[in-house]
């Protein structure tokens, strides 16, 4: 029984039960609705809902359940040689078995004993599935019976009803908590896996960044370093260089949009700047490589200047170009959101525009100018694929911006899309990457959402 | 008093130099504001036209015609016509022979093998196809048009000079006086491209297609509508209607605020830690790949819906609660319907946003090289910018040009999708 199929039968099973529900109470009151106490309909989805539920808690249980379940019972299939190998190994072993059993490619031919527990793991997900499904629609036809019994004139069907809509709201409102978890947890758990074997000290704090780790005790060059300084300087040069070109021009944009700009100029400028920000950021990626960075390097060898082809002073005008939009668009609100009062009271003493700007309007602004900034800084820290394409993929501890500098996201992408080694300092380093960056950003957010609001408290 | 300050302010000379001075500051600080704009626009306007003019030349493609003579002896020497027999055909040999035929100098190893490379590697794949189809064509001469090699291809589009020396450029002069010659009898043409459309992506730049990503990205899509639209709206309407203003309520809105700025490689290591090493989904998967998506685009379709459910005003609830309709009610048959366009505009920002989404879908694995079109949400498949990514990474010539088609052709989905929101609003937009 596929997956596909149970949704179908569950499917229709709650219609069945709709209007098994909705027929039952018509016939109660002999098709008379004023008796009732609810529209017919909500005797329906009364019991189309007590189709639904149970049998979703008992698909949901099963989904959380039963990779553990079933990595369980394997496991405990598993010959006793097998089981006393290492975790590493022993992982390997197992993901062999599965591989093997899915029709997958394996790295070695299984034996016959090990044949024999994957054709065990098969008919495990297998009677699994088929297991569940019958659980899953025994729990609707039992929720069906239940729900049926309660349908009565008198019942406040209607009320049942829409406390489980709201508490249905309730539980897809908190998946965005759900999600921060989940993503706190799982960067937490990795990291804390990395840091066993890594001392935080050295990560944080360390100069030589090389996350090669030895399969062999005497190969040469791969004894692995997790000093993530280098990383850490690449990304604030980056940041830094984007910084420059996207705060003046988003900034100067912002007050001629908000301050100058003819109300016909402004509807059609403005969507057309904020294209900007629509551009997906593999073609920034795209266009930095291919034409950004040749022409830097290009303009550097005329004046006589050693560029690398990856230079950091590419990638970063690019993402500079990628922020302008973040920058002038929030600086855009906040200089609108200036009260007309202090401008009249500056023109009133004779100031011209540019001087009203300068020294009434920007101080006044500042604080939501700042916490835009802040929110574009965090944009540049997190952004990847720019850097990806057009950023160097060894750890440079520099402030050239000629040279090949690497980034926190760089390092991620790189870590996890090789050749992963299971468990290996290697790929857990980018958890533990992820989590630098998580936090990181997250404070620029909180201190930059907060001085924005704090702002807007001040003048509304 | 004042007419007294006023002459005099007049007649300084040196006040006269102030306020000129001043007012050339003011016209400057203007044309600052006004040269930030038209960098911003230029820098917009280069990268379009960069991208336009290194991508239109892949929606053509070289082709060569030839006469093929379908050999029996080399295509079905036993004479069965089974399928099985013809798929062991070596049909590059009757490829190789056309072209001797008419260029019959080419005589070495070498040459012979340069001479097979002006045609592209697949033609033997569309021969066996033909041969498929229709077997009683074996024994006849059939003239067909086959692709140019990639190398040939950017030849004859001007992407690979003449006069440079030979051993800098990948066709040799060789190659360059057959194909001078072939284009002399009429047998080379630039066709449009259909092929960059219909097929997946390939190893060599001629057989590479578009179709694969595109249907890859539209199963993911579809993963992450169906997931974030209804949860993102439920969210919305609960925070909107019904949340009390409590502790737990700013907190759910504090995490929806965050997570909207949360880098989207993060949502990534998520889906790589719980979705796939937990749950154990598959590697590659457009249902991972949206479920990783629709968890990034909540935030946003939230925000904007609770925008467009604010904008309902309140006297529509009070004459709905006036009327006897419960508070669910009240929602789910008026206020949710009038802020439906908007919830709808504020989506399809959203999906465009997944649309154009690539960092996070390198962690789950969508970065893998995949020849087939993925026909269900648990094949392995890639989706549109990461293939630009992959294309932009591969070292052959003809995949940059194939780079730059395969982003017009993710921008014109993203303006098709930006122009239908447009028009929502427009059509729908309600001023009360």
């Amino acid at each position: 029984m596929s997956a596909t199929l149970l949704i179908v039968v569950l499917l229709v099973l709650s219609a069945v039960a709709f209007q098994v529900g909705r027929s039952k109470a018509l016939r109660s009151t002999g098709g008379k609705i004023a008796p009732l106490h609810s529209l017919p309909t909500y005797y329906g989805s009364y019991v189309a809902l007590w189709v639904g539920i149970p049998s979703l808690i008992v698909v949901a249980l099963w989904l959380i359940f039963e990779p553990q379940i079933i990595n369980a019972l394997l496991l405990a299939a598993l010959p006793e040689q097998v089981r006393a190998l290492t975790p590493a190994e022993l992982g390997l072993q197992i993901n062999d078995i599965k591989n093997h059993a899915l029709g997958g490619i394996t790295s070695s031919e299984l034996s016959p004993q090990l044949q024999q527990v994957a054709d065990y793991y098969v008919s495990l997900r297998q009677n699994g599935l088929l297991g569940m499904a019958i659980v899953a629609i025994a729990a609707g036809i039992g929720g069906l019976a239940i729900g049926w019994r309660h349908v009565a004139p008198n019942f406040r069907a209607r009320n049942h009803v829409e406390r489980t809509i709201r508490i249905v709201l309730i539980v897809a409102s908190s998946i965005a908590i759900l999600t921060t978890v989940g993503i706190v947890l799982s960067l937490l758990f990795e990291s804390i896996r990395f840091f066993a074997q890594v001392s935080p000290i050295e990560f944080l704090f360390g100069l030589q960044w090389s996350p090669q780790t030895a399969l062999r005790a005497d190969q040469v060059g791969q004894s692995g370093a997790f000093g993530a300084v280098p990383i850490f300087a690449g990304t604030l040069l980056i940041t830094i260089i984007a910084m420059v070109v996207a705060v003046p021009i988003g900034l100067f944009s912002a007050i001629y949009m908000a301050e100058y700009a003819s109300p016909r100029f402004r509807s059609v400028i403005k969507p057309v700047l904020e294209v900007l920000a629509g551009i997906p950021t593999v073609v920034y990626g795209f266009f930095a490589a291919l034409t950004v960075a040749p022409a830097i390097r290009g303009f550097g060898e005329g004046i006589g200047l050693d560029v690398a082809s990856e230079s950091a002073l590419a990638a970063g005008l690019v993402m500079g170009i990628m922020i302008i939009p973040f920058v002038s668009s929030l600086s855009d609100d906040v200089i609108n959101a200036v009260p007309q009062s202090l401008r009249d009271g500056s023109f009133a003493m004779g100031a011209t525009k540019s001087e009203t700007v300068r020294q009434v309007v920007l101080p006044a602004a500042l604080p939501g100018i700042v916490g835009s900034v802040l929110l574009a800084v965090s944009r540049a820290i997190g952004e990847t694929m720019i850097v990806v394409m057009a950023a160097g993929l060894a750890a440079n501890l520099t402030a050239n911006p000629f040279e090949a500098v690497t980034t926190v996201t760089v390092q991620i992408v790189t870590l996890l899309t090789g050749d992963q080694e299971f468990d290996s300092a290697k790929t857990l380093a980018a958890f533990a990457l992820g989590l630098v960056l998580f936090v990181i950003t997250l404070g620029l957010n909180v201190i930059a959402l907060r001085v924005v609001r704090r702002y807007r408290e001040k003048y509304d | 008093m004042t007419d007294l300050l006023a002459g005099r302010v007049l007649t300084d000379a040196a006040a006269q130099q102030r306020l000129k001075r001043r007012h050339r500051a003011e016209r400057r600080f203007k044309y600052y504001g006004l040269a930030a704009i038209f960098a911003a626009l230029g820098v917009l306007a280069v990268l379009l036209v960069t991208i336009v003019g290194s991508g239109y030349s892949a929606f053509q493609q070289t082709y060569i015609q030839l006469d093929i003579e379908l050999r029996e002896d080399v295509i079905d020497p036993n004479g069965t016509r089974l399928d099985d027999d013809l798929r062991q055909a070596n049909y590059a040999v009757l490829v190789r022979e056309a072209l001797l035929k008419i260029f019959p100098e080419a005589s070495g190893r070498r040459d012979r093998r340069e001479v097979s490379h002006l045609i592209s590697s697949g033609a033997g794949i569309q021969l066996l196809n033909m041969m498929l189809k229709d077997s009683s064509l074996i024994g006849t001469t059939q003239t067909i048009w086959f692709k140019a090699s990639a190398d040939l291809d950017s030849f004859s589009k001007g992407q690979i000079p003449r006069d440079v020396p030979e051993d800098e450029r990948k066709v040799s002069d060789k190659q360059i006086a057959w194909i001078d010659q072939l284009s002399e009898m009429g047998l080379v043409e630039k066709k449009f491209n259909y092929d960059f459309f219909t097929t997946a992506d390939s190893r060599e730049p001629e057989q590479a297609g578009i179709l694969g990503a595109v249907v890859g990205s539209l199963l993911t899509l579809i993963v992450t509508l169906v997931l974030s639209f209804p949860i993102a709206v439920a969210a919305a309407v609960y925070l909107e209607e019904f949340a009390p203003k409590n502790k737990l309520t700013d907190f759910i809105e504090i995490n929806i605020n965050n997570l909207a700025a949360v880098p989207s490689i993060v949502f990534g290591l998520l889906g790589l830690a719980v979705f796939l090493n937990y749950f154990e989904l598959p590697r590659s998967a457009p249902l991972v790949g949206g479920m990783v998506l629709a968890l990034m685009t909540l935030p946003t379709i939230i925000i904007a819906s609770r925008a467009a459910l604010k904008a309902v005003p309140p006297s529509i609830r009070e004459a709905a609660m006036g009327m006897g309709a419960s508070p669910v009610q009240m929602v789910m048959h008026h206020v949710l319907p009038l802020a439906m366009p908007g919830i709808l505009t504020g989506t399809i920002i959203g999906m465009a946003q997944a649309l154009g989404e690539t960092a996070p879908l390198l962690m789950i694995g969508m970065v893998a090289f995949i020849v087939d079109v993925p026909g269900s949400f648990t094949d392995a498949s890639t989706v549109l910018p990461v293939q630009v990514f992959l294309w932009a990474d591969a070292p052959e010539r003809g995949f940059v040009e194939r780079t730059s088609a395969a982003i017009m052709v993710l921008l014109a989905f993203l303006i098709a999708m930006n122009i239908l929101a447009v028009l929502l609003r427009r059509r729908f937009e309600r001023r009360w």
